[in-house]
């Protein structure tokens, strides 16, 4: 999508640690996704995937350590060698960089899926009807679901409506989409359609971080895979690798349980 | 049909023509009689309304549509319209700052709703009519500064002014405690979902949380409306003739009560009916792109909904 030049890595994750009280769910992540990349979560529930994922756009704010954006610091200025947390509305502006899918798709209910998909582009970015009128219909082409335009999301299938979010997050034309279990709410037969319409947009260029318990999805659209496991990235590498030849006796325990 | 012998698990289904094709519908006879039963108090309730001559039924239509009746009625609709828009933009507000990250607001808000919901209406109308008592005139300035003058409090507060402070002051508690919980009811997913757009909060707000908000907002403050209205005759007790007062005033000096209170009523309930019809539209409004078995409050306005839907529907 984004056809800029590879300056450097789309998303840097530095040192990233969250509590909840006294809990520590996120001890320390450290992760580098390339242009185009798509990079593959695994980990059992519990270990930390999601809240990492929330980290990098501050839905969460994490307790220490940060993430960067084509390197912009995202919630955080750096002034007098200390981290100063920037206002909601500036990380809310940095938000329109990096999309997101979630588990429970969370369309817009009273909005009809081309409103949906404008919303973003017209109230927050300020772009002129006509131009994201175009945009969202080409997103929606995208995903397949231009016929549905007009349909309320309580209309369509969890399939459906999932494309739907993709659509919404393809029409802030974001540097990367972050998926948080993008399948897992699904009826089984409806998890390839929405799986089908990431592995196309993999093959577009689209910078993706995918947490995910589909590991043929991470075995054939992945360009690295990441095993994580109580707060900690416990494997990374080439799918090959990860999967079909784990080092970590907790990798190779979780893989035996899922496959 | 077919599924009735698919379910019989185990054995062979019977023959297509072994089982008849006409169904005999369940009979409700007990529906019948207790509608009979009804008809029959009906008759008897009109019949006791046209036979009693103590009603007065021409006194009735003799002041129905009289003058002072109807500027009562005008003021009682005037004191409500106010009343309403006070408390809801002000309930808003309260209902903004009870649910804000900042704890001065928080606290703030939670006071005003305290305060304003644990003492009566009343207490708080007469209290505002007799601020002049506290305060003989209003100045707007720096505490122990110089400001500007207002003018006697009576003069500023007047008997209207009182009212609408009372009744609107404190419907905003309400409203407030009201539009917090249609805010609670949006899923924080939907939050989410429109912050990871780059939404500011109150875009948030006003694009996606307020508007499914008032899908549970609307039913009671329809309530609220309707409560409004007839809340509107405490105001009497601050001498402020509006349709019961009205009412009041004019059998005080013809000893007809009856009559006029039958008057005050037939106004109430008109409005109340009109109010009814409109929270219907309201509530379809608000209610779309929601299923019907979750939209608004059950019975009424279904049917009319669920014909809608389902024409919605057959154009996927």
């Amino acid at each position: 999508m984004s056809a800029t030049p590879n300056g450097g890595p789309v998303l840097e994750i530095v040192d990233l640690h969250k509590s909840y009280g006294g809990t520590e769910v996120l001890k320390g992540v450290h992760l580098t996704v390339n242009e185009g990349e798509v990079m593959c979560v695994l980990g059992p529930s519990g270990s930390g995937k999601s809240t990492m994922l929330r980290c990098i756009n501050h839905l969460e704010t994490p307790t220490r350590g940060y993430s960067r954006v084509r390197g912009e610091l995202v919630g955080y200025r750096i002034k007098h060698d200390k981290l100063h947390e920037l206002r909601r509305r500036d990380i809310a502006r940095q938000r329109t960089r990096i999309g997101m899918v979630f588990q429970s798709f969370n369309l817009f209910p009273h909005l009809t899926v081309m409103e949906n998909v404008m919303e973003g582009p017209l109230r927050v970015l300020h772009r002129d009807r006509s131009w994201t009128r175009q945009k969202a219909l080409a997103a929606l082409t995208e995903v397949g679901l231009e016929a549905k335009r007009d349909a309320y999301p309580g209309q369509l299938s969890g399939g459906q409506m999932q494309r739907v979010a993709i659509a919404r997050a393809l029409a802030m034309e974001p540097e990367l989409i972050l998926f948080d279990e993008p399948t897992s709410a699904l009826d089984p037969e409806l998890v390839g359609e929405v799986l089908e319409v990431m592995r196309r947009l993999a093959r577009e260029g689209m910078t993706m971080v995918v947490v995910t318990h589909e590991i043929a999805f991470a075995k054939n659209v992945a360009d690295a895979v990441v095993f994580m496991d109580d707060g900690v990235v416990v494997e990374q590498g080439p799918p090959a690798e990860v999967l079909a030849n784990p080092q970590e006796p907790r990798t190779r325990a979780f893989l035996n349980s899922v496959l | 049909m077919s599924t009735v012998h698919d379910q019989r698990t185990g054995s062979v289904p019977p023959r297509a023509d072994e089982i008849p094709t006409e169904v005999v519908r369940l009979r409700y006879p007990g529906r019948w009689v207790t509608a009979c039963v009804l008809v029959l108090l009906g008759v008897l309730l009109v019949q006791q309304l046209i036979v009693n001559k103590r009603f007065q039924w021409d006194v009735f239509w003799q002041y129905l549509f009289s003058p002072q009746i109807l500027v009562g009625l005008q003021r009682t609709l005037i004191l409500t319209v106010i009343a309403m828009a006070i408390g809801i933009v002000l309930g808003t507000l309260l209902a903004i700052m009870r649910l804000s990250r900042n704890p001065v607001m928080r606290t703030a808000s939670g006071l005003y709703i305290w305060f304003f919901r644990g003492t009566p209406l009343l207490v708080q109308l007469i209290f505002w009519y007799n601020l002049a008592a506290l305060y003989p005139s209003l100045v707007v300035g720096i505490p122990s500064g110089p400001g500007i003058d207002l003018g006697a409090t009576n003069l500023v507060i007047s008997t209207w002014g009182a009212a609408i402070l009372g009744l609107g002051l404190n419907e905003a508690a309400y409203m407030a405690e009201i539009i917090r919980g249609g805010l609670l009811s949006v899923d924080r997913g939907q939050v989410q979902a429109a912050e990871s757009i780059g939404m500011t909060d109150s875009l948030v707000l006003r694009r996606i949380v307020l508007p499914q908000a008032l899908r549970v907002i609307v039913p009671p403050t329809g309530n609220q409306v309707v409560g409004m209205l007839k809340y509107t005759s405490l105001v009497s007790v601050i001498a402020l003739p509006e349709l019961l007062y009205s009412a009041q005033l004019i059998y005080t000096q013809n000893f007809q009560p009856i009559p006029l209170l039958l008057v005050a009523c037939f106004w109430y309930l008109l409005v109340t009916s009109l109010l009814t019809i409109g929270q219907g539209f309201l509530e379809r409004h608000y209610g779309r792109g929601f299923k019907r078995t979750d939209a608004g409050t059950p019975g009424r306005w279904n049917r009319l909904q669920a014909r809608l839907k389902t024409k919605e529907s057959m154009g996927r």
